[in-house]
């Protein structure tokens, strides 16, 4: 099955209310899709919107009504709604969207990378990343639960191309399973024409800080709630989840941690080099927004950790790597980062085994795959 | 959880007129109460439309469209004094 048919159908079984969604290269494909639900009777609006701006802000809005929200987009798309990322988390309203991480103009590319919603990282979302296409079907009603339970937006990120345009076996969960997984969506404070509200309104100097201490504090909180609600899935579906996925980290003196698609690469690469006796291990970071950094520290504390990411931060240290390297502050790890693959520049097998090679003689701080400078 | 809620009416609750430093000063013997500063102002204080302007100055924010806008110029934009930490003028 086509992994964006599969997030658009468990979409619908989740009984979203409101759907806005623009079409974008590579999350297209979703929304493609969850157009053909709607004209099939798959859920009951689907809002023709002319840019990302206006799909986010009407889903905001019908949020905010009451009704249960989804859209997907990418890249720039991403980038068009980020004014209204942070009203919606200002309001706290659950809306749930599907992101097939993409790079960023200029120069124009579509490929896979995950600058896009790492620059959204301070937005108030939370940001699930997604390692293959049952996994991202698995999240997205997973983020359903999670972002109504916190009245927190969330992302699903999922790499773009790989995981958007892949077709491969997914083990659909039951319609009837998911909806007894789900309970309906109940805003504490619906928007109603006969009984008035104004939401998300002027806050003085002596309230705003307040409001935004309460995000963080809940953002933080909300650690639990994935956990928790990763856990009934697997008691539900089979398939658990947490914040941190670790693979042969426990005995581990080396592990790369990364987040999105090229994990599975790492995976076999570590899995090669264990069968030849060498501690390796790899973890996979599928809570990003929240940062689990005392997960991190209890699993990987005092090891050599590799962060590799898919984005970079112009002027300073990528993003990932910096808050890995708090999170393990003081635990005696050497944290290192390779960081590159954008655009959708591609990792062979062999790039990740130079990195655990490398890993050896101490830190490392290099681009991933680079043209210039060679590993 | 902390939610950004609020009842209908801030427009009125809020008295913007605490924003102004310039305050509008209408010269009534000029005027010929032909409605312009009263279809004009943002805030719709200036009184009923066809009578002599009568300000809520509870609103007025001071920006001076009406004595932009005014044909004969009988409106007049004045320095606004305000003592510090005390509400409302």
């Amino acid at each position: 099955m086509n992994y964006s048919a599969a997030i658009a159908e468990v979409a619908s079984y989740c009984k979203v209310d409101v759907v806005a969604s623009y079409p974008i290269t590579p999350s297209t494909p979703i929304t493609h899709e969850l157009n053909k639900l709607y004209v099939n009777g798959g859920f009951p609006k689907f809002i023709t919107v002319e840019a990302e701006f206006s799909a986010i802000s009407s889903l905001l809005g019908a949020s905010a009504a009451g009704a249960r929200t989804f859209s997907a987009t990418c890249g720039q798309g991403l980038m068009l709604m980020h004014e209204a990322l942070f009203s919606t988390s200002g309001m706290r309203l659950p809306v749930v969207m599907a992101v097939a991480n993409r790079a960023i103009s200029s120069p124009l590319n579509i490929w896979a990378d995950e600058q896009d919603a790492m620059c959204q990282r301070d937005s108030g979302w939370i940001q699930l990343y997604c390692k293959n296409g049952q996994e991202a079907v698995d999240t997205t009603i997973q983020a359903f639960k999670i972002a109504e339970k916190m009245m927190i937006p969330a992302m699903v990120c999922l790499d773009g191309f790989y995981l958007t345009h892949s077709v491969g076996q997914i083990d659909l969960p039951d319609k009837d399973k998911v909806a007894a997984f789900l309970p309906p969506y109940k805003n504490p404070f619906v928007l109603d024409p006969q009984n008035p509200l104004t939401v998300g309104a002027y806050a003085v100097p002596a309230d705003y800080q307040d409001f935004r201490e309460d995000l963080c504090a809940d953002l933080e909180s909300s650690a639990k709630t994935i956990e928790e609600v990763g856990k009934e899935f697997g008691k539900v579906f089979g398939r658990e989840y947490g914040l941190v996925e670790y693979h042969n980290c426990k005995d581990a003196d080396r592990v790369i941690i990364t987040l999105g698609s090229v994990y599975n690469t790492i995976e076999m690469v570590a899995d090669a080099l264990r069968a030849k006796g060498e501690k390796v291990g790899v973890a996979h970071l599928r809570s990003f927004r929240p940062f689990p950094a005392s997960d991190l520290r209890a699993n990987l504390g005092g090891k050599h950790v590799l962060v590799v990411e898919r984005d970079v931060s112009p002027g300073a240290v990528p993003p990932v790597y910096a808050e890995v390297s708090e999170a393990l502050g003081g635990t005696g790890s050497t944290v290192s980062v390779a960081a590159g693959l954008l655009g959708g520049r591609e990792a062979k097998r062999q790039a990740f085994e130079a990195l655990f090679e490398r890993m050896k003689q101490g830190k490392v701080k290099a681009w991933l795959c680079s043209k210039e400078k060679k590993l | 959880m902390k939610f950004a809620v609020s009842k209908p009416g801030t427009t009125v609750a809020i008295k913007t007129g605490e924003w102004r430093s310039q305050k509008p000063a209408v010269d009534l013997a000029k005027c010929i109460k032909c409605a312009t500063c009263q279809n004009y102002c943002p805030e719709g204080c200036m009184g009923t439309p066809g009578q002599a302007p009568d300000i809520d100055f509870d609103y007025c924010k001071g920006c001076g469209l009406c004595a932009q806008e005014c044909p004969v110029k009988c409106i007049r934009m004045e320095q606004e004094i305000k003592l510090v930490g005390k509400k409302k003028a």
